[in-house]
């Protein structure tokens, strides 16, 4: 059995086999693996009895419930007209040139992947980005590479940890 | 014209009062008719956007006779230009838990639920704290009463209440025939109360002070406070609760840069007021006598003169189109079309008479499409389109 299945029943378990249960497994499984992948949109079918079709509609539907592969940290940059207004476009430039991917891509890395979004709610302190669940405002060109350098140590220490 | 109102501020849902336990020990010691006629002669109004009355809301799901019912606070604070919510629920968690709590008690509800928005994940474990710490005073005074948290996944229309059960009932986020109305056939085909975060502070203030209090702010048919989120243009972005009606002349005075050209009041839903407009323009919901009175949500997003509005409007096409549902066919066929259509009218591929051509499109949205999104598209682009007809051509 894959370590995902074990995600899954754990999941179900703690959140129940009901549709309802739906939407907070399919987080679960994202949050974990960063991706629902079609393996576990058919395990999860198969954990609550539903047409994998369904779990798949469902799936889609949702921006964050990503079903392609991404990085550890998943980098959010809103696009919603405050944002645009205050200077995203910088943002957007500065973080795909430090990175060298454009939106979309994942670094080879796999550490980070590039995506934009709607409205994020911080219109008052624009520009702003999620990385994963984390929130970051006010950016500048300045400030974003000195977050995304502190990302990247984070991997380097996580490295040095293991070896 | 003049008007005799100038900027009210007020302090109401931020002010730190440690009296969560009294209000709601108080409350429920009351009866659900006094409750109710304490909302209904308040003139509350839901402040999400929509502004049916609170008051009236709550009796109807009350008189059902279904001995499961639920009460759904709506933290999925999508609309552009809107943050009010969040920082509720960070900074007086508790007046929004037992407003849910006494809505419960109420209609006759033993579940509350808060929706919260995937964008808003960093909240969950503080609010989960406080939500422990609320029940275990429910169960101290023999309330039976649990409010669970329901994490949305970045879906605008999920901001939609009907859109918002079927999301939390597992599926698609696709909005509902209406009627049935949530009041009868709501989460699980239940009857359930569902409120904006601020339209449940709200309610605690009305509890805790009376309906008097609140009714004596405001002006008529648009009574109390409301949070307004201020974005944009202005030096002092943030968040403020103002006493409602006020004219769009006095906002700008305090908010604008000296500069402003036109303001988005109810976000990329709502309406864009040029200057010219200022005047006539009231904030408030319909019903007032003189000049346009526009409902909001709370989004006051500020354009100086340097915006061009066609960027403006391409931006939340791109949006709305993004986040229709794709249900029905007005909706996402006809945010595409609009899209399409402005660039192509900006890049002089179509004339510009096609504008009076998107502008029937964008009327046949508001009266087929099947949901507030797609029926609210027509309220930023036509007001846009008319107002600012030629940035949209040169």
């Amino acid at each position: 059995m894959k370590p995902v299945n074990e995600l899954i029943k754990s999941l179900a378990d703690r959140y129940g086999r009901e549709r309802s249960s739906l939407l907070p497994i399919l987080q679960g499984v994202v949050e974990q693996e960063k991706y629902l992948s079609e393996y576990s949109m058919v395990e999860i079918a198969r954990e609550l009895d539903l047409p994998a079709t369904e779990v798949y509609g469902t799936a889609t539907f949702y921006s964050f419930l990503e079903y392609k592969k991404m990085g550890r940290y998943i980098i959010r940059l809103c696009k919603t007209i405050t944002c645009a207004m205050k200077g995203e476009n910088q943002i957007l430039l500065t973080i795909q040139e430090m990175l060298k991917i454009k939106l979309g891509e994942t670094t080879p890395d796999g550490l980070f992947s590039l995506l934009h979004t709607n409205c994020l709610g911080f219109c008052h302190k624009a520009p702003a980005m999620l990385i994963n669940n984390d929130v970051y405002t006010e950016l500048t060109p300045e400030k974003v590479r000195e977050i995304l350098t502190g990302y990247m140590n984070r991997k380097e220490e996580q490295e040095e940890n293991v070896n | 014209m003049s008007t005799d109102y100038l900027l009210k501020r007020a302090d109401f849902i931020f002010k730190n009062e440690n009296d969560w336990e009294e209000v709601l020990t108080k409350s429920i010691h009351r009866t659900p008719n006094e409750l109710i006629n304490e909302l209904i002669s308040s003139e509350l109004k839901g402040r999400g956007g929509a502004g049916f009355p609170t008051g009236l809301k709550w009796k109807v799901t009350a008189e059902d006779k279904s001995d499961v019912k639920y009460v759904i606070c709506n933290a999925d604070e999508g609309e552009p230009g809107t943050f009010k919510d969040r920082e509720i629920l960070s900074k007086v968690p508790f007046k929004v838990l037992t407003a849910i709590a006494i809505c419960g008690y109420v209609i006759g509800a033993r579940q509350g639920y808060i929706y919260l928005r995937g964008e808003y994940f960093f909240l969950q474990s503080e609010l989960n704290k406080a939500i422990k710490e609320f029940e275990f005073y429910c169960r101290q005074i023999n309330f039976d009463f649990s409010i669970k948290i329901f994490m949305g996944s970045g879906a605008y229309i999920c901001g939609e209440e009907t859109a918002l059960f079927e999301s939390m009932e597992g599926k698609r986020g696709e909005p509902r025939n209406k009627p049935p109305y949530p009041t009868s056939f709501g989460y699980m085909g239940k009857p359930t109360v569902i409120n904006n975060v601020e339209t449940l502070a709200h309610t605690y203030t009305i509890f805790k002070y009376g309906s008097k209090r609140f009714y004596d702010l405001g002006v008529q048919f648009s009574r109390g406070t409301k949070l307004f989120s201020v974005s944009g243009d202005t030096p002092k972005p943030g968040i403020y609760e103002l006493e409602l009606g006020m004219s769009l002349v006095d906002f700008v005075e305090e908010f604008g840069d000296d500069d402003t050209k036109a303001v988005q009041v109810g976000g990329a839903s709502g309406f864009l007021v040029p200057r010219k407009k200022f005047a006539e323009t009231t904030i408030g919901y319909q019903g007032r006598l003189v000049g346009i009175s526009l409902p909001t949500g709370g989004s006051m997003m500020i354009f100086n003169s340097s915006r061009s509005m066609f960027n403006v409007l391409d931006n939340y096409l791109v949006f709305f189109a993004e986040e229709s549902c794709g249900q029905c066919t007005p909706c996402r066929v006809g945010c595409q079309q609009l899209l399409r259509g402005i660039k192509a009218v900006k890049r002089g591929e179509k004339p510009a008479s096609y504008l009076d051509k998107m502008l029937k499109l964008a009327e046949t949205m508001q009266l087929t499409a099947k949901c507030g999104l797609g029926q609210s598209v027509a309220n930023s682009f036509s007001s846009i389109v008319e107002n600012f007809r030629e940035e949209m051509i040169y």
